[in-house]
């Protein structure tokens, strides 16, 4: 065969294999396609709770967890810590197999595979995940231990739909204000040092498109004709007020940290090369573990904060559906649930732990008890485009507050 | 008494033999059973799986679930083109893959052209062991090492204190870095590069009347060129898909950023920008084979 020949063979050999690569694609589209207008605005009876293979009754479901032996969980890094899993595997024989989730967006590709039987999921996941029907609603007449779980709670938007809930609550934190002592104001209680330019250059702030909702609840207190009420269900005139708040903010950040660099903020505190910003309950815990501590302040200032409110879920084509349902009651019982709080520095969300902790102040320290302290914190939930009022669905959906996030950032 | 010439029987017809001669007769089916694998393996394997991660470019994601919807569409395409953070995000990378690239360059050839024409044998191995051993260290111990030095009371902000300089910005910071990882690989090629310039090529020049610094620009350079060329493929495509170095040390997004953070909610977006580096490398390619880069590697 000539040479030209030859070239002129392997260019129609790559073209056959695209075509039939794209045809092969566009084959599996149109099967794909019902699938998808399905998803969303399903309503879900009592009788969904029911899972292939799962037990009837809390005796039986311990029963078949014996034959399971497993569960398969995607987590926050940490969340299964051996402390608490591995009394769990010797009370049900089920051994714990964990994947961490580098954000919400990656739990819920995660969960998308089915290769996990539950998920411990931030408020800005949960939604999606329900209505990608990756998840089933819990019976909690099988996790005995729901009843001892704060209401303040229950029942919440983020992990209740149309009145069945889909988790079990695993605890909630705030995300709050930190300063340097030394380089702000004593009586400092408001988020104005990061917005109004005062630090310019030294801000330390979390990077990811939800902390938009930080913008819009420093707005509400602010800009009250903006006519904010929640954070997260945003329209296009507070969406565009908050993304040119965050706009102007951008070039006095001195460093974003998130998921996997939060330990580097520890560092610029320390430095000083951050003096403001917002942080997790676990970073000033780390900073005040430095030696000599790093001389800050934390706490949530007047405007309210956002937070997190964390849900356990079932999958709802769950390989081991018994391990799973034990390990949502396992989770929330008042020893483990106790265990978890303090690893993390957040609240507990079963009343009964408060009495378990290490340290007895715990719940004193992180208002786990005082409902009133959480009402101004609004936890992650999902931006989706119906507002939940009588807006209607003129919200600003996700997929824009990630794209606003990108042009933001610049 | 005549003899018979002795006739060889024919070897007996074993699957083995029949095989053999099958491959003899036929060089196409000899080498499509050598190719066959390897070429499988490229084409489904690697081909396939850039295929089926670029044609979700022209998909989109629903926008609450942020599930793949397998629409047609070039609405992406039209994204990156209409907002200009996108084009910002990727004339940045090209940039900082350009400096990188340079810096890279204008440090390696000295210490190439030191091992291959000046240093004895002996000190040429300490050399290569030297360049060679910070490629066995862990990326991320080099990469959280040199977060530290550029920090606020870091090695490299104390360096600069007596000339009354702060420590360098974000962007300086990044391209020091990247200049730093890259380097060896802009080293070894210039450095094979030097050492195959015949020696009689230099002392013709110098036969010529030459001296040694026209022998240098004449000769030397412009047959080390493909090579400093052939290095630059290394670090200019490396600085341009990287995406854990500027996470760590800037603020500011790159293309590697943007498509990290894009890939799990919104997977199309983040393949069709994937097509910016794919275009750009695929020109600087050209234009590397045009400058001899690819006989010199």
């Amino acid at each position: 065969m000539s040479k030209a020949r030859w070239r002129k063979a392997r260019w129609v050999g790559l073209a056959v294999y695209c075509c039939v690569a794209l045809l092969a694609a566009t084959s599996c589209g149109s099967d794909d396609d019902d699938d998808g207008s399905a998803g969303g605005g399903t309503t879900t009876t009592a009788a969904d709770t029911q899972i292939a293979g799962l037990g009837p009754t809390l005796e039986e479901i311990k029963q078949k967890a014996r034959e399971e032996g497993e569960v398969n969980l995607v987590i926050w890094a940490g969340y299964a810590d051996k402390s608490w899993a591995k009394p769990f595997t010797q009370q049900t024989g089920c051994k714990v197999v964990t994947k961490d989730g580098a954000s919400s967006d990656d739990m819920v590709d995660l969960m998308g595979t089915g290769a996990y039987d539950g998920v411990s999921a931030s408020g800005d996941a949960t939604l999606r995940l329900i209505a990608r029907e990756d998840v089933a609603p819990v019976n909690f007449d099988l996790t005995p231990n729901y009843a001892d779980v704060f209401p303040g709670l229950k029942d919440k938007s983020y992990n209740t739909v149309d009145g069945v809930g889909y988790g079990v609550p695993h605890g909630r934190g705030p995300n709050l204000l930190v300063f340097r002592k030394d380089k702000l104001p004593a009586g400092t209680d408001s988020w104005a040092p990061v917005w109004d330019g005062s630090q310019a250059g030294k801000l330390s702030i979390y990077d990811n498109p939800i902390y938009i909702a930080d913008a819009a609840v420093y707005l509400m207190a602010t800009q009250p004709d903006l006519g904010i009420e929640n954070p997260y269900k945003l329209d296009q005139k507070q969406f565009d007020a908050a993304v040119d708040l965050l706009k102007e903010q951008k070039p006095q950040i001195a460093k974003y940290w998130d998921g996997t660099t939060y330990a580097d903020q520890v560092t610029t505190f320390k430095s000083g090369e951050t003096t403001v910003g917002t942080t997790w309950p676990y970073q000033t815990n780390l900073m005040a573990a430095e030696k000599p501590p790093v001389p800050v302040t934390s706490l949530k200032p007047k405007e309210g904060t956002t937070g997190w409110s964390d849900t356990w879920m079932i999958a709802k084509n769950a390989a081991h559906p018994n391990c799973m349902y034990l390990w949502l009651n396992y989770i929330i019982s008042p020893e483990a649930n106790a265990k978890v709080a303090e690893y993390f520095g957040e609240a507990p969300s079963n009343s009964k732990a408060c009495a378990l902790t290490k340290d007895a102040n715990h719940c004193d320290t992180y208002h786990a008890t005082d409902e009133a302290w959480w009402e101004d914190v609004y936890y992650w939930d999902t931006p989706t485009t119906d507002c939940g009022d009588d807006r209607g669905e003129v919200c600003k959906a996700y997929e824009d507050w990630k794209a606003a996030w990108t042009e933001i950032k610049g | 008494m005549s003899s018979v010439p002795r006739v060889e029987p024919p070897p007996r017809a074993t699957p083995g033999r029949r095989l053999s001669s099958f491959f003899h007769r036929h060089p196409f089916g000899r080498a499509a059973s050598l190719l066959a694998a390897p070429i499988g393996w490229l084409v489904v394997v690697y081909l396939g799986s850039l295929v089926l991660l670029l044609m979700a470019a022209f998909w989109e994601t629903e926008p609450f679930t942020n599930d793949v919807v397998r629409n047609w569409n070039l609405d992406n395409f039209r994204r990156l083109l209409e907002q200009d953070v996108y084009r910002d995000v990727a004339l940045r990378t090209i940039t900082m893959a350009g400096l990188v690239t340079i810096a890279d360059a204008v440090l390696a050839f000295p210490i190439a052209y030191y091992m291959a024409r000046v240093a004895r044998p002996r000190t040429r191995e300490i050399l290569v062991v030297a360049i060679l051993t910070p490629l066995w260290a862990s990326y991320l111990v080099k990469a959280f090492a040199w977060n530290a030095m550029l920090g606020n009371d870091g090695f490299i902000g104390w360096l600069l204190e007596p000339f009354g300089i702060g420590p360098p910005g974000d962007s300086v910071g990044l391209w020091l870095t990247f200049t730093y990882f890259w380097l060896p690989f802009m080293i070894l090629p210039v450095f094979t590069g030097l050492e195959r310039i015949p020696n009689s090529l230099l002392e013709a020049s110098g036969d010529l009347g030459a001296r040694s610094l026209r022998t240098f620009w004449k000769v030397t350079l412009p047959l080390a060129f493909p090579a400093v060329v052939a290095g630059s493929i290394f670090t200019f495509s490396l600085t341009l898909g990287d995406f854990i170095l500027p996470t760590l040390i800037a603020n500011e997004q790159f293309i590697g950023t943007v498509i990290y953070n894009e890939r799990s909610a919104g997977l199309p977006l983040a393949a069709a920008f994937a097509m910016v580096p794919i275009i750009v490398m695929t020109v600087y390619l050209v234009v590397a084979r045009r400058l001899g880069a690819f006989r010199a590697l």
